[in-house]
Formats: C-alpha cells, sequence, structure tokens
C-alpha cells in the first residue's frame, strides 16, 4: 500500500503541466532521433543533457526518459521502412519488420512494433514499481560467467535455429566478433588488428558501420538488383480494419510479447547487457517456441513484436540498477547517471529514502511517457507509410544519402564511411551465395560484451572451462546453448530415423 | 554460381588464414595473472572461419548446398550494369566528400540517381537535390551539432555558421 501512496504522489508530479510538455517534446524528438539512422537514444540524451538544466532536475529526468522512450520506438521505425537498423537495440526489429514492409504491410509492421513497444514498457515499469530494489540485488548475481553464458546463448539460438547454411551461419558470426575485436585490446591496452597501420581502425570498428553497410548499402543493391523497376517499396495503408487486424495480431502473439517483456526487462537490468541482447534473445525465443518457427526471417508479426516489447521493456530495466545501485546497464543509462550526479543526485539506495518526490516522479513519468509515445508514433504512423509510398527510385537514393550521413555521424571519421561502403559490397556479394549477415551483425555488436567477459571468467578460474557449467545460473544457460548448437547435427539423424 | 561459391569460400579461407596471422601480433597463449592474451579471443575464431570454408568447399565438393548445384550465373548482364552504375555512383559521392563535402556530393548524387538512373523530371530532381541537403544541414549541423564535412566549399558556410551556430 505504501508504494500505492508513493506512486499515487509520483503521478501528482509527472502530470503537472511542464512535466507533461516535457514529456511530449522528448518523445517527439526521440522519435525522430532514433528513425535516424546512425543516431540512437545515446546520442540524444548526451546532445540534450547540457539543456535541462534550464528546469528543475525532476522535470529534466522526466525529458530525458522520455526522450529515452521514445528514441526506443523511433529506432523500429527506420528497421521497418528502411531495412535499416536505427540502433542496436533494433537490430532484431528488421529481421522480419523489413520482408513485412516489403510484402506490403507496413502498417502491420508498424502498429504491432508500436503496441508490442507500449505493452514491453508497461509490463517493466510495473516490475520496477513494485520490485525494483530486490531485483537490483538478483542482477549483481550475475557475473562474468553468467554473462558469457547468455551471450554464447544469443549465437546458439542463431546457430540452431536460423535454416540457414550451418558453416556459413558460424563463419557470419566468427567474423563479426572478430570485428569487435579491432582496435584498442581493451584488458592490456595494446592496438589490435590495426589493418595495414590505417589509424581509423584504431577506434575499433562500431557496429553501425557495419550494419549500415550490410542492410543500407547491400541490402539495396540487392533490392535494386531483384525489383528490376519495381516501382514501389510498399503500398501499405493505414485502415480501421487493419489497425483492428494488428490488434488481433497482438493477441495471436501474446506469448511472444510477455516473454520479451520480461526476459528484456531482465536482462536490461544486467549491469552491461542494455537493450541490444534483451531484444535479440527475446526474438530467439520467439522463434523457437513459435508452431510458425520457419516463417521467421520472412515476415513474422511474432518477429517484430517480440524484441520491441523487450528492448523497450529493457530500457526501463536498464534504468533499475542506475537508480538503485548506481550501476548503470546501458550506455544511455551511463549519461544519465552523468546528469543526475551534476543536478546533485546522488545514485544508490539511499536515493529511494532521501529523493522520494524525485524517484517516484520518474517512475509515473514513465507510464505518462509510455502512453505518449504509444499515441504520438500512432500519429506519425500515416506519414511514415506515406514516405514507403515514394518510388523506389526516390527512396532509394535518400537511403544510400542516409547511410552515408549515419556511417559519418557516430564517429565523424571517413574513414568509416569508406569501410561501411566496403562491408555493403562484401555483404551484396555474400548475401547472393546465402552467406547469412544478421548473425555478423549480432556478433559485432554483442561482441565487447562476450569477450572481456570470457576473458575474466578464465583469469578468475586460472583457464578451467569448466567453471561455465559448475555456477548454479551459467551452468543451465551453457547446457541450453550447447543443445541449440548441435541441434543442426540432429536434425539429419532425427529424418533418418523416423522416416523409416 | 558453382564457380563463384568456391571463389568465395577460397578467398574467406584465404581471410581467414590472414586475420589468425594478424592476430598473432598480441599474444594468442596464456599470460600467468593476466589470462588470455590479447591476440587470442581473434585468433581462434579465425581458425573457426577457416574451419567453416573448409566446411563450405567440401559442401560444394558434394553439390549439398543450393548455391555449390545452381547453374544460374553468379551476376547477369542486368545486375552487373547495376551493381557498377548504383555502386560506382555510391563509391564517386563518397570520394568526394573529401574534396566538395558532404553538401557538394549529395546533391550531386541525387541528381544523378533521380534525373539518370531514375528517370524523374528536372524539376522533382532538383527539388529533391536542394531539398536533401538543406533538411540534412539542419538536422545535424544545427540542431545536433554533428558538422558534417564540407571539404573545399567550408567558406560558402560562414555566414550560415554566424546565423545558426
Amino acid at each position: 500500500m505504501e508504494i500505492l501512496g508513493l506512486l499515487y504522489e509520483g503521478f501528482l508530479i509527472a502530470l503537472q503541466p511542464l512535466n507533461i510538455t516535457v514529456v511530449i517534446i522528448g518523445v517527439i524528438v526521440g522519435l525522430f532521433i532514433g528513425a535516424m539512422p546512425g543516431l540512437g537514444s545515446v546520442n540524444g540524451v548526451a546532445i540534450l543533457l547540457p539543456m535541462t538544466f534550464l528546469v528543475p532536475p525532476t522535470s529534466a529526468i522526466i525529458f530525458l526518459a522520455a526522450l529515452y522512450y521514445g528514441a526506443m520506438y523511433g529506432g523500429a521505425i527506420s528497421s521497418i521502412m528502411l531495412g535499416i537498423p536505427g540502433a542496436s537495440t533494433a537490430v532484431a526489429t528488421t529481421f522480419d519488420g523489413r520482408p513485412l514492409a516489403l510484402k506490403g504491410l507496413a502498417d502491420k509492421a508498424l502498429i504491432t512494433a508500436a503496441i508490442a513497444s507500449f505493452i514491453g514498457g508497461t509490463i517493466s515499469v510495473i516490475l520496477f514499481t513494485g520490485f525494483a530494489p530486490p531485483l537490483a540485488h538478483i542482477a549483481l548475481d550475475f557475473g562474468d560467467h553468467e554473462i558469457f553464458a547468455l551471450m554464447l546463448l544469443a549465437f546458439a539460438t542463431f546457430v540452431g535455429l536460423s535454416g540457414d547454411d550451418i558453416p556459413k551461419t558460424i563463419f557470419s558470426i566468427c567474423i563479426g566478433l572478430v570485428f569487435s575485436a579491432v582496435g584498442l585490446d581493451i584488458m592490456s591496452g595494446e592496438p589490435r588488428l590495426v589493418f595495414f597501420d590505417i589509424i581509423g581502425f584504431m577506434h575499433g570498428i562500431n557496429f553501425l558501420v557495419l550494419a549500415i553497410g550490410i542492410y543500407g548499402i547491400g541490402e539495396m543493391m540487392w533490392t535494386i538488383e531483384t525489383n528490376r523497376g519495381d516501382s514501389a517499396m510498399s503500398k501499405a495503408v493505414l485502415t480501421l480494419s487493419g489497425f483492428l487486424g494488428s490488434l488481433r495480431d497482438m493477441g495471436r502473439t501474446w506469448f511472444s510479447w510477455m516473454t520479451g517483456s520480461l526476459l528484456g526487462f531482465f536482462v536490461g537490468i544486467l549491469p552491461a547487457a542494455g537493450a541490444t541482447p534483451g531484444s535479440l534473445m527475446a526474438y530467439g525465443v520467439a522463434k523457437m517456441t513459435s508452431k510458425d518457427s520457419d516463417n521467421f526471417g520472412k515476415g513474422e508479426v511474432a518477429g517484430v513484436v517480440a524484441p520491441e516489447s523487450a528492448n523497450n521493456s529493457a530500457s526501463t530495466g536498464a534504468l533499475l540498477p542506475m537508480l538503485t545501485l548506481g550501476i548503470p546497464g546501458s550506455p544511455t543509462t551511463a549519461i544519465l547517471l552523468g546528469g543526475m550526479v551534476i543536478w546533485g543526485l546522488v545514485p544508490g539506495p539511499l536515493l529511494f529514502v532521501e529523493e522520494k518526490e524525485f524517484v517516484w516522479g520518474l517512475i509515473a513519468s514513465l507510464y505518462v511517457a509510455n502512453l505518449f509515445s504509444l499515441l504520438i508514433n500512432v500519429a506519425f504512423i500515416p506519414l511514415f507509410l506515406w514516405v514507403l509510398k515514394m518510388p523506389f527510385t526516390i527512396l532509394a537514393p535518400i537511403i544510400f544519402v542516409l547511410s552515408l550521413v549515419g556511417g559519418y555521424s557516430p564517429t565523424q571519421d571517413m574513414h568509416d564511411v569508406w569501410l561501411m561502403l566496403i562491408f555493403g559490397v562484401g555483404a551484396y556479394l555474400l548475401r547472393k551465395l546465402d552467406y547469412p549477415l544478421a548473425p555478423a551483425v549480432l556478433a559485432i555488436v554483442l561482441g565487447p560484451i562476450a569477450e572481456p567477459a570470457l576473458r575474466q571468467s578464465l583469469l578468475i578460474s586460472n583457464g578451467d572451462f569448466t567453471v561455465f557449467f559448475t555456477r548454479p545460473i551459467s551452468g543451465p544457460i551453457m547446457i541450453i546453448a550447447i543443445i541449440l548448437l548441435v541441434l543442426p547435427a540432429l536434425k539429419p539423424l532425427k529424418n533418418k530415423f523416423f522416416s523409416k | 554460381m558453382r564457380r563463384a561459391e568456391i571463389v568465395t569460400a577460397s578467398l574467406m579461407a584465404i581471410l581467414s588464414v590472414y586475420l589468425m596471422w594478424k592476430s598473432t601480433e598480441l599474444p594468442i597463449g596464456w599470460i600467468p595473472n593476466e589470462g588470455p592474451g590479447g591476440g587470442a579471443f581473434s585468433f581462434w575464431l579465425s581458425a573457426v572461419m577457416l574451419i567453416c570454408c573448409i566446411w563450405t568447399m567440401f559442401n560444394w565438393y558434394r553439390r549439398s548446398t543450393p548455391p555449390s548445384k545452381s547453374k544460374d550465373s553468379f551476376m547477369d548482364a542486368y545486375a552487373l550494369r547495376m551493381f557498377l552504375m548504383v555502386g560506382g555512383a555510391v563509391t564517386i559521392m563518397i570520394g568526394l566528400v573529401h574534396f566538395i563535402g558532404m553538401y557538394g556530393s549529395i546533391p550531386l548524387f541525387l541528381l544523378y540517381y533521380l534525373r539518370f538512373l531514375g528517370g524523374h523530371s528536372w524539376t522533382v530532381s532538383f527539388l529533391i537535390s536542394l531539398a536533401a541537403p538543406v533538411i540534412i544541414f539542419f538536422f545535424f549541423d544545427v540542431a545536433l551539432r554533428i558538422v558534417l564535412p564540407k571539404g573545399y566549399l567550408e567558406p560558402l558556410f560562414f555566414p550560415l555558421y554566424s546565423i545558426f551556430l
């Protein structure tokens, strides 16, 4: 009951006219920043942090949280419309969101993405409201061994369930992981894999360079070749019956968004994990548990619903260790943490006691921001669909231009733009030979989490690999991962014995 | 397609060996009190890549995958023409950024694509080619303070900087 009383007081703060205004502005700004390839919530929050000193700290954090939410919604828009993930958190949405748009069902993909985001956000805020302090302590039980086991599970999901050529899938994962290792070795500080001594490799390969190369350049060249003059990218229109149909799809895919929300929230609260692994795992689980797993990657609604519910859920989850323990769960929350320190607030367990107004105002505003994100996003869908109706010969050069600008923005280095072009051409040629490229993007995103976790685990255990199997949390995760890895090998045996 | 499959697998195998060799610039073995060396992660992953390439070659030999038994050409005349015209234009656009900046190369690329590849009217082509850089300027340079390269055209932007930045 005490929590409800505090939440009520929080709503009184969140519903003040100033705070409602900052929520609306934050959501709209976030939506457009998230929808722009190359920019995600982390850019938006970092760029707009200084502007928040114009308002009181509570309104400032509400503005940034709304922007964070808006960007999470916005990331799905470029994934679905352009096939380019706006941010790493929206990579998994591309897998089925883009095929849906190509089938002329962009309206369905955008609506279900928005509703799934709303559901994921709401479930996570409810969990946040009720269980913030105890959950934060469970998250601390996840050490390097458990994080590595989770990463291995994400890769194993691709190998076991993708249905693509196995050696090519493993090749794709490995090359993504090798690319993620380029730059300074985080443990020894020495330069590593600096090809031909080109200085640009010293800062590593940003995941967006590979993702935009593959999806913005390679995929577009593939589409140009396969379309052969087809005029429009999508002929989708927003109708009431289409909207109601999307709502029915939400009912049909309830298991995907429920598991996505719960998984996303939990992975989100793990320190250093964030929304990207959460959304990728939710996609994997949705595929694993679906009766129509063969349709995944070809335009399955559950393949949009699962990652979208998970990434919004994880974005709230990532706020939890930041507020309760002072440990950021994602790059965006790390910047929010910096903001809180500048405003004179000390994150940690005492924050809930000493700054009740701030904490509960923020929690209540998450409910409000979530609702506004849904309403604003749905209101903009007709505009997005109108953009998609442009002839392909107009949309294609615009996507190339956005890829150029998006490839340059994260590091502001032309070296990365050239690298993006090389990746794009390589991806186009490899795609023709059935090399799956999504696993490479997944690997370059998760590599910087997986490698330190593996190395630190081995250092702690003095090189003993069995430690991954003997710990109570990592053991079962490792076993599931290994089952998934050997699953394709068992398939021919199953066919052999059961066909007789 | 069949020839392309084995050529690509061979090239990827060479790339894997190169990455293994490159990884050995840092220690790839166990360092006491430090754990695995800095090159170990990428070395062993590259080794797995090499094994995957050999596996793909074996599948090619057995003709067990679609590309290894396909008789289609890897790139027909239309695909090759589009690859050169589109890929070439994107390459030139990126190359020109070093000289005339993004705000010079983007309109040129858009004009070429819209008018000559897309077959749109001069009016539509000009309109989009000029509107896109204006929108990009206000979104990136002004609103987000991400200053895009301008090359030799930089002096033309000084008056805009003094107004908006």
